[in-house]
């Protein structure tokens, strides 16, 4: 089937990257390539990595969510509010926002590590159990929630004064940032603010994760979807909370420091990411559950820790790239986050094929070259029709292509490594080999 | 943590599993009721009854897929009532499924491999990164699934498709790919069905060899007479939800009850 294993892959893969780095690098720089399309491109690539965060999810753990434009839309929002504060030094501290938000995110994971420690559930079943032999079940019930509160309010305590802590020791350390020269103070900045709004949106998922990923796959993505309106109707209001946000006013004045180097740069290592994550033995079981669930739990798979996992990760991609879009055009707006925008992703990850990187990827570029290209294409006044053209194409395809324009294969360095060339025992020779290697 | 699962207390080894006055309702309807079985460590013991009896259903409640409404489940001491699927699976019960549960569109090496996925020896950031135990575990986890699909005539077959298997293959595959979780106690539902009398001549080889070879008690369902006479020590017979007979292969031919079940009220014939 796969006959040129024995070639290294990723020499290939790396060459064709490095070359369409180069080829929009240089073309916007020698001017052969005018802004509109330098930007259509980027968006292109900023689709492609939030697209793979659904790929993962919905493609490689078969999980149907509707909510990941709620991630990308707190991935481009939170990281808009760090380099706003920057530029605009809105808040006195002008990087305070940041270590707001980092603060913010440990003392949520030493809420959950301090649950976890307590053993909340184990503790309240117990509890239950032994007390049902004293107490009549409604005075056991009283108590129980009690204890449980008491245990809950520890770990909340516990959060909260970690995150205050935290805040101002962060604060103080991110002063140092602004001393850098300029340039370098700003990518230092620009990165852990695509990395905090990827890490919160991550922290999201993983938080809504837990409890939705329990419900069946069509249940999951109507509770996703509600999600996401609400992720939407949030941010419409924002305004209440965070004035800066300016609700459905639109955020302005947010520095455009999106480059092609750092799309692409955030491109090749998520992808590099999700490739070993997928050809390691927990990309197996991730795909595993989508294969069939009950089967996996029967080989021992903790299901719900790793959907969580998974929906985790998928939505820190689409962090990421949800920032890198604020920082592209400096204008962040409710309308774009809109769950009708929302199923582009799921558009392109299923023209592309279901659990397939390559085909994401391509689907990604040919998506965004369909619906500009068109606009150039058709003459003038009827450019609107491109949104009546398009859509057939994906039919036409889909009616050809049930299994997406790649189905599951991947090209190149993102296939699945075959296993070593080896001499396998017969079972006589292979015990035969236990009882010499148990010898030695 | 699988060896920490199976450390547990001293445990009477002629009781690897000890099913206590288990039942399970499902709305109305009583699937099974007060169902007991004790199995002997390393032994072969067969589950029959007609369509509906409530076989699967107590399969389904071993494993943790239902909970039983009462009664109680302990394998190798500890109760297995309330633990989830995946932490039973750890502490040593496999098992396969009537209507074959493979991964259809992975490849026979990789099914096996996923069994091995809770005792992998390196973390997310190993896999990502590369680094770390990562190679030397993938390949000796890789080497080990291969040995493991040699042992069952599949070496051959390590790339192909799951669901492009002829259907005796996907069979030996999920049965490969159940002790593949290093069980002390292997579940198997129907393995003959839909098999035909040469294939079934193999699988009952296969059985007998897989108890041998890896140790392990097996409970097996069935629905060919022949198969559990001719393999299962002990055969426990149920009809609707309840236990109707035990004991041995020569002493449920003879059972009044079970020729009932099985065929009606006796005309003179036997089965």
């Amino acid at each position: 089937m796969r006959t040129k294993a024995h070639l290294s892959p990723w020499a290939p893969t790396l060459f064709l990257a490095l070359g369409v780095y180069l080829l929009v690098f240089l073309a916007e720089r020698f001017g052969l390539m005018t802004p509109y399309w330098y930007q259509v491109i980027q968006l292109a690539a900023i689709t492609a990595i939030s697209s793979l965060g659904l790929n993962l999810i919905y493609g490689f753990n078969g999980q149907f969510s509707l909510g990941h434009i709620g991630f990308y839309a707190i991935g481009a929002y939170s990281s808009a509010l760090i380099t706003k504060d920057l530029a605009a030094n809105w808040s006195g501290t002008r990087i305070g926002p940041l270590a707001w938000m980092i603060a913010g995110q440990v003392g949520v994971l030493v809420v959950l590590f301090v649950a976890r420690a307590l053993r909340l559930g184990t503790v309240r079943a117990r509890l239950a159990g032994g007390l049902a032999n004293y107490l009549k079940p409604y005075e056991a019930g009283v108590l129980v929630l009690l204890v449980t509160l008491a245990l809950v309010s520890i770990a909340l305590a516990a959060g909260v004064f970690a995150a205050w802590g935290l805040q101002k020791v962060l604060a103080a350390i991110f002063q140092v940032f602004l001393s850098l020269p300029q340039g370098i103070a700003r990518s230092v900045v620009f990165l852990i603010a695509l990395l905090t709004g990827g890490a919160l949106a991550a922290l999201v998922a993983y938080l809504i994760g837990l409890p939705l990923l329990r419900l069946s796959s069509d249940y999951f993505g109507i509770a996703t979807l509600g999600f996401s309106v609400m992720i939407y109707t949030a941010l419409q209001n924002s305004d209440q909370v965070i004035p800066t946000m300016k609700g459905a006013r639109g955020m302005v004045g947010i520095p455009t420091w999106t480059t092609w180097t750092w799309v692409f740069g955030a491109l090749f290592i998520v992808v590099f990411i999700m490739r070993q994550l997928v050809h390691s033995s927990y990309g197996r079981a991730i795909i595993s559950v989508r294969e069939d669930e009950i089967a996996a739990k029967t080989m021992g798979i903790d299901v719900a820790q790793l959907k969580a996992t998974a929906f985790a990760m998928g939505g820190f991609f689409a962090g990421i790239a949800g920032g890198l879009y604020a920082h592209l055009f400096g204008f962040l707006h409710p309308s774009t986050f809109n769950f009708i925008k929302g199923f582009d992703p799921l558009i392109i990850v299923v023209f592309g094929g279901l659990g397939s990187m390559t085909g994401t990827i391509l689907a990604s570029a040919i998506f965004a070259l369909l619906i500009e290209g068109l606009r150039v294409l058709l003459p003038r006044g009827f450019e609107d029709w491109r949104f009546v053209i398009y859509p057939i194409i994906l039919l036409l395809i889909m009616l050809l292509r049930q299994q997406g324009l790649l189905g599951t294969t991947e090209w190149g360095w993102l296939r699945a490594p075959l296993p070593p060339e080896r001499d396998i025992p017969t079972p006589d020779r292979a015990a035969q080999a236990r009882v010499e290697e148990q010898e030695a | 943590m699988s060896a920490n699962l199976r450390a547990v207390a001293e445990y009477d080894s002629n009781r690897i599993l000890d099913i206590r006055r288990l039942s399970i309702a499902f709305g109305g309807l009583r699937a099974v009721s007060d169902f007991d079985l004790t199995v002997p460590e390393g032994g072969l013991y067969g589950l029959i009854g007609p369509n509906g009896a409530g076989k699967t259903t107590v399969f389904n409640m071993i494993t943790g897929l239902y909970q039983p409404t009462e009664g109680d489940i302990l394998f190798m001491g500890r109760s297995l009532v309330g633990l989830p699927p995946h932490t039973i699976t750890q502490m040593g019960v496999a098992r396969t499924f009537q209507n074959i549960r493979l991964f259809p569109n992975l490849t026979v090496l990789d099914n096996v491999r996923i069994a091995y996925h809770t005792h992998v020896g390196y973390s997310l950031a190993e896999a990502i990164s590369r680094l770390g135990r990562f190679r030397h575990q993938e390949r000796l986890l890789t080497e080990r699934a291969q040995d493991f699909l040699a042992v069952f005539g599949l070496q051959d077959r390590q790339l192909e498709i799951a669901k492009n298997l002829p259907y005796g293959e996907q069979r030996r595959l999920e049965i490969a790919r159940a002790l593949a979780t290093e069980p002390r106690l292997l579940l198997l539902d129907e393995p003959a069905a839909g098999m035909n009398p040469a294939e079934v001549e193999s699988l009952m080889e296969l059985i007998h060899f897989i108890r041998d070879r890896f140790k392990l008690t097996i409970l097996l369902i069935e629905h060919q007479m022949r198969v559990v006479m001719g393999i299962c020590e002990w055969i426990t017979v149920m009809d609707f939800g309840q236990v109707i007979a035990r004991g041995t292969a020569r002493d449920i031919q003879n059972d009044e009850r079970v020729i009932e079940a099985y065929l009606g009220k006796r005309t003179g014939r036997g089965i």
